[in-house]
């Protein structure tokens, strides 16, 4: 047994080795951790401003963002008790508004829980239970209401921002910022062809009911939005995302609150 | 031609690390419906399989041979994380659509195959000059397979539209099966059809024969 096999050898060998790839992994990961916040904090505000159609990807470059973006006010709500968190809430609950992010507690039981089958319309299991939303308001009137939205498509869940006017009930836009969809096929969901199809649209029908829903063939009227074709699961996969988080157990009484009182 | 030359160059045709040694197929699939998104792929699998090379072969005479593997995985896996957090620092949009395919590249048959058949035998500068020439033998077919996915498949190339679509209004009928992974396997198998139909010596001997009718009654 030459001196490299032996066993003394092998332990220092080893051990060095576990020592040096644990600082690399971890030195790598500390330095560019302020670099990865700043960009997913950049991107989520993106999105947003493309939902509310305040930004146009193809023209607008990254350094807009942050200007365009401080016209927002950030609010962070309660699913279960429906009401919109003040400044001692948030404390209670340890929640810093500028850096929480609801997609990384989607799996801590104090922010989110699981969602029983039948109630899972969108298919996404957990919910966060204190989702942020983001409001435009002028002198106390609202103009733009910005909320996440995700849901199950074909294979994966999509996350979006879909944008509302003032009346908490027109459609201003819809942006997905994350999905799995076939590119060309369900992918298409972020064709801004596709997502001009959106603004306009009525979500709650007279009788206070979600009545917007993405349909097969020739969408018409305030109410339907055509599918995509090619991407039937994708399509049903937006109908019923759109079902859910604007359903009553979901946004549609702080909507409803938002709509009749205001902020 | 000189060993530096030697050992760049022969992964692009010669010894594919795809086309002949069928290494690294799966994320050749995966990654490879846009072109942009397959570049990054390619230059972070050339950078991993480059230093992980230097690197193992720097303490290749200090490796006890029955930790060697898992020392090779340790030094290829800490790249891969250090690669993916760069990625999501400098590259967020294109590290989001790499998704779980960076962290990948430590299963990729690539890097471990030329740990172990070159690093551990050969000097560190070789063996970091052959791990780029590896990286870029297997970028070679990515690019493309990627060209002509995304260029049918969703008639652009690097995001610009060069067919236009019907949905667009233009005359192009994107081709549904491009954006699909078997489509990759069609075009890797065409492409290593074509290599072997110039390199006849890439063809491979028959393991067996086929036994006719006859000797087989006879053998029994």
């Amino acid at each position: 047994m030459s001196s490299k096999d032996s066993t003394k050898r092998t332990l220092i060998v080893a051990f060095s080795l576990c020592v040096v790839c644990s600082i690399v992994v971890s030195g790598t990961a500390v330095i560019l951790k302020p670099m990865q916040d700043a960009n997913r904090i950049l991107d989520r505000n993106k999105n947003i401003l493309i939902a509310a159609g305040l930004f146009d990807p193809q023209q607008d470059g990254n350094e807009l963002v942050a200007e365009r973006f401080s016209q927002f006010s950030t609010y962070v709500i309660d699913l279960n008790a429906q009401r919109v968190l003040d400044v001692q809430q948030l404390e209670e609950l340890q929640i810093d508004i500028d850096v929480y992010d609801q997609r990384l507690v989607i799996n801590d039981p104090k922010y989110s829980e699981a969602l029983e089958r039948q109630e899972d319309v969108a298919n996404i299991r957990r919910r966060v239970i204190y989702p942020m939303i983001y409001v435009v308001a002028e002198d106390e009137e609202i103009e733009t209401i910005v909320v996440p939205v995700s849901g199950y498509g074909l294979w994966g869940i999509l996350y979006g921002f879909l944008a509302l006017e003032g009346d908490a009930n027109t459609v201003k836009g819809l942006a997905f910022y994350e999905l799995k969809e076939t590119p060309g096929l369900g992918a298409e969901v972020r064709n801004p062809r596709w997502t001009a199809l959106w603004p306009g649209k009525k979500i709650y029908d007279e009788a206070g009911e979600v009545g917007l829903r993405v349909i097969k063939g020739q969408g018409s009227g305030d109410y339907q939005i055509d599918g995509l074709s090619g991407a039937t699961l994708t399509s049903r996969g937006v109908d019923n995302l759109i079902q859910y988080w604007l359903g009553d157990d979901a946004y549609g009484p702080i909507l409803a609150q938002l709509r009749e009182t205001g902020l | 031609m000189s060993s530096v030359k030697q050992i760049l160059l022969t992964p692009l045709f010669e010894n594919n690390p795809i086309a002949l040694q069928i290494l690294g197929v799966c994320s050749a699939l995966a990654v490879t419906t846009q072109l942009s998104v397959t570049l990054v792929m390619c230059i972070a699998l050339t950078t991993v399989t480059a230093f992980s090379n230097l690197f193992i072969s720097l303490i290749r005479n200090h490796m006890p041979s029955s930790i060697r593997i898992i020392v090779q995985m340790t030094i290829i896996a800490s790249l891969v994380i250090a690669v993916d957090q760069f990625l999501q620092a400098f590259a967020y949009e294109i590290s989001k659509n790499l998704s779980v395919f960076v962290g990948l590249i430590i299963t990729n048959c690539i890097v471990m195959g030329r740990a172990e058949a070159f690093a551990m035998k050969n000097p560190p500068g070789l063996s970091f000059l052959d791990g780029i020439g590896n990286g870029m033998g297997y970028s070679l077919v990515l690019i493309v397979v990627a060209s002509i996915r995304e260029l049918f498949g969703s008639g652009s190339l690097l995001g610009f539209q060069v067919l236009p679509l019907i949905e667009n209004g233009g005359w192009y009928q994107a081709n549904g099966l491009m954006l699909l992974s078997p489509s990759a396997f069609f075009i890797i198998g065409f492409f290593i059809w074509a290599l072997r139909s110039v390199k006849k010596d890439q063809v491979e001997t028959r393991e067996f024969r086929m036994a006719s009718r006859s000797t087989q009654d006879g053998a029994f």
